[in-house]
């Protein structure tokens, strides 16, 4: 009986928490978004600078992911099928950007490739701009979001062991054969579910991009980075428009990961 | 049973994956078009004439990078499409402007570290003065330009709730216990430097020129604030848009500024003393150099001084400085306002700087909670 009243307040108290703290907020935007009916909310997202903004949203979480799933891939595959030195320091030096504050992401690659940084000479000479161009945004995405994949790919692979691939290594595999046959089948859908948190992540991304963005309208200006400049400008109802484009991304994104966590869940009964 | 598994997987996943292909691939295709739109938008100035006048000497359109500080957005969104005109007339060669908005301070750094704009219109000479130290502008720029570089100048005066319901008429008011300040933070942001020295420059004249006396009115003040962003516009938001604070210490074109976007809801209080504040204009000479972009650039900031840009100017609340043009705007500006300015009474931005702002320097030491 008193489990039941418990239950009962504990599912309230989570309802109310998820209810204030996280639907109310969202649903103000997009109530903000659109106050001022539907042709002002298509103007703001309709935008020049806004949609340039959201292509180089688009085309930074793009390469992101390109990079950070090959990354995350071999890195949980070296850390769990295989045995060397070293092991538990490389998979806690993985995780450093789940631990350092963006900002410092953002600074290191301006102490390193901004005109007062070692990089910059090299740079020159080949005619190359990072930092305050398009590279520097997506070097900063890629950072911040670095551990996502591998992160979702090491429990899932530490938990399968590695008989299957021995066993298939003693029948004469060679290695891509082993991974392509054995490991990625077993993998496929933890890998989709490190894939779409990695994406959520870097369309959102603000601390770091900020940082080394230097802020040009229709050039290094992120959807995120867009938002505020709205905001600053007084325009607010463009602000959340702008805004509720990103949160219906991140809703799209929100349903296939509880489609991939489900398929996930099915696929280790 | 296990093969139709496979099968749906595989596809959901491939569908995911395409999903993913397809998103840089079709943003491509939208920047394509875009900058096309913009480029014919742009072009949409009828000029023919201009385009005939040099037929084939100048490559067809330029680019150039106006790194600003805070308040200007909406100057600069006007003066570009304006110089714009202007320089297809002239040369029959289109601009493209691209510009960057921060605290002034922010931005000086971000143009150290590598940002490459072409000129820089920030709100005071000491900033633009450190780009030059980093050894991008060329010594002896303040003189380059008319009236020491500022093409406009402006003010620091209060915005307050409608009604004052505080009662603040001076500085000396701003001190009382209870009122809350915001202003942003003299680190980061030009605009705040101006709050402070105007702050300082009334303390002076009401303490005789007693600055331990000084040291403890700046103490009162900026314990009475309980925001302090890293820019001009941070601050204004953070007053008007999240109601935060009692006063707000804001250039006088922001305050005009917040006062179009909610007429009625507050009211700008002028104090009996303030201080001339001159933004300053730079090319950035080591980047015009690089990009090919001098001519065009230095044109940019001399047309400040037109009398349309003057007049551009005075309708987004800058006081022009062609005395003639501020007169037109008698009406919208307090001309009689008492103003300190930065060289005849801090000796400039270097000893204003060195005394005021860098490292432990008089705002550290009355800072410290």
């Amino acid at each position: 009986m008193r489990s039941k009243t418990l239950q009962i307040f504990l599912i309230l108290l989570g309802v109310l928490f998820v209810a204030l703290m996280l639907l109310l907020p969202l649903a103000t935007v997009l109530a903000y978004a659109l106050r001022q009916g539907w042709r002002i909310f298509a103007a703001a997202i309709t935008d020049n600078y806004a949609v340039k903004a959201l292509n180089l949203t688009l085309l930074a979480a793009g390469i992101t992911l390109v990079v950070n799933t090959t990354f995350g891939i071999f890195a949980a595959w070296a850390i769990t099928k295989f045995r060397f030195r070293g092991k538990q320091a490389l998979t806690t030096l993985i995780d450093i950007p789940f631990s350092i504050s963006p900002i410092i992401a953002g600074l290191v690659f301006i102490l390193i490739f901004g005109r007062i940084g070692w990089a910059y000479p090299l740079l020159e000479a080949w005619k190359v701009k990072i930092v305050f161009a398009v590279p520097g945004i997506v070097l900063a995405t890629i950072f911040v979001t670095f551990p996502f994949v591998s992160r979702a790919l090491i429990p899932l692979m530490q938990s399968q062991g590695s008989d299957e691939e021995e066993a298939a290594a003693l029948m004469g595999a060679k290695g891509l054969e082993i991974f392509r046959k054995i490991t990625f089948p077993h993998i496929k859908w933890g890998l989709l579910y490190g894939v779409i948190l990695c994406t959520a992540r870097a369309l959102g991304e603000f601390g770091a991009v900020s940082v080394v963005s230097g802020h040009l309208r229709g050039k290094t200006n992120t959807l995120p980075l867009h938002v505020e400049i709205l905001f600053s400008e007084f325009r607010l109802t463009a602000a959340f428009a702008v805004a509720s484009v990103l949160v219906v991304i991140a809703v799209i994104i929100l349903i296939l990961r509880n489609i991939v966590e489900y398929r996930l869940k099915k696929e280790e009964e | 049973m296990k093969k139709s598994i496979l099968s749906k997987t595989t596809a959901a996943a491939l569908g995911a994956f395409l999903l993913i292909a397809a998103l840089p691939g079709c943003s491509g295709g939208g920047a394509v078009n875009t900058s096309g739109n913009t480029a014919s938008a742009d072009a949409s100035n009828p000029t023919p004439a201009g385009a005939a006048k040099e037929p084939a000497a100048a490559p067809k359109s330029v680019s150039i990078t106006n790194v600003s500080y805070d308040p200007t957005r909406e100057l600069y969104e006007r003066y570009n499409k304006l110089f714009q005109e202007y320089w297809l007339k002239e040369k029959g060669q289109e601009v493209e402007i691209t510009q960057s908005h921060g605290g002034s301070g922010k931005q000086a750094r971000s143009v150290i570290e590598g940002n490459e704009a072409d000129v820089v219109t920030l709100a005071l000479e000491g900033d633009v003065d450190e780009i030059r130290k980093a050894g991008l502008i060329d010594e002896g720029w303040v003189k380059r330009l008319d009236k020491e570089s500022a093409p406009y100048t402006s003010t620091i005066v209060f915005l307050v709730r409608k009604g004052n319901p505080k009662n603040i008429k001076d500085w000396d008011d701003i001190v009382k216990s209870g009122i809350e300040v915001i202003t942003p933070d003299p680190k980061s942001s030009g605009g705040a430097r101006w709050n402070f020295l105007a702050a300082w420059a009334f303390s002076n004249q009401q303490n005789g020129g007693d600055e331990e006396k000084n040291k403890e009115f700046m103490k009162a003040l900026y314990s009475n604030v309980t925001v302090l962003d890293s820019g001009a516009r941070g601050s204004t938001t953070t007053f008007v848009e999240n109601g935060q604070g009692d006063v707000l210490l804001a250039w006088e074109n922001e305050a005009f500024l917040s006062q179009k976007e909610h007429p009625g809801d507050f009211e700008i209080v002028t104090p009996s003393l303030s201080i001339l504040a001159q933004p300053s204009v730079a090319v950035v000479d080591a980047n015009v150099k690089k990009h090919g972009t001098e001519e065009v650039a230095t044109a940019y900031l001399q047309y400040l001084y037109s009398d349309e840009a003057q007049r551009l100017e005075g309708q987004n609340d800058y006081r022009p400085s062609n005395p003639d043009i501020l007169k037109e705007f008698g009406d919208t500006f307090d001309l009689n306002i008492k103003l300190v300015n930065i060289d005849d009474d801090f000796g400039g931005w270097e000893a204003a700087t060195e005394k005021f702002f860098a490292d432990g320097a008089i705002f550290d030491q009355i800072y410290k909670r």
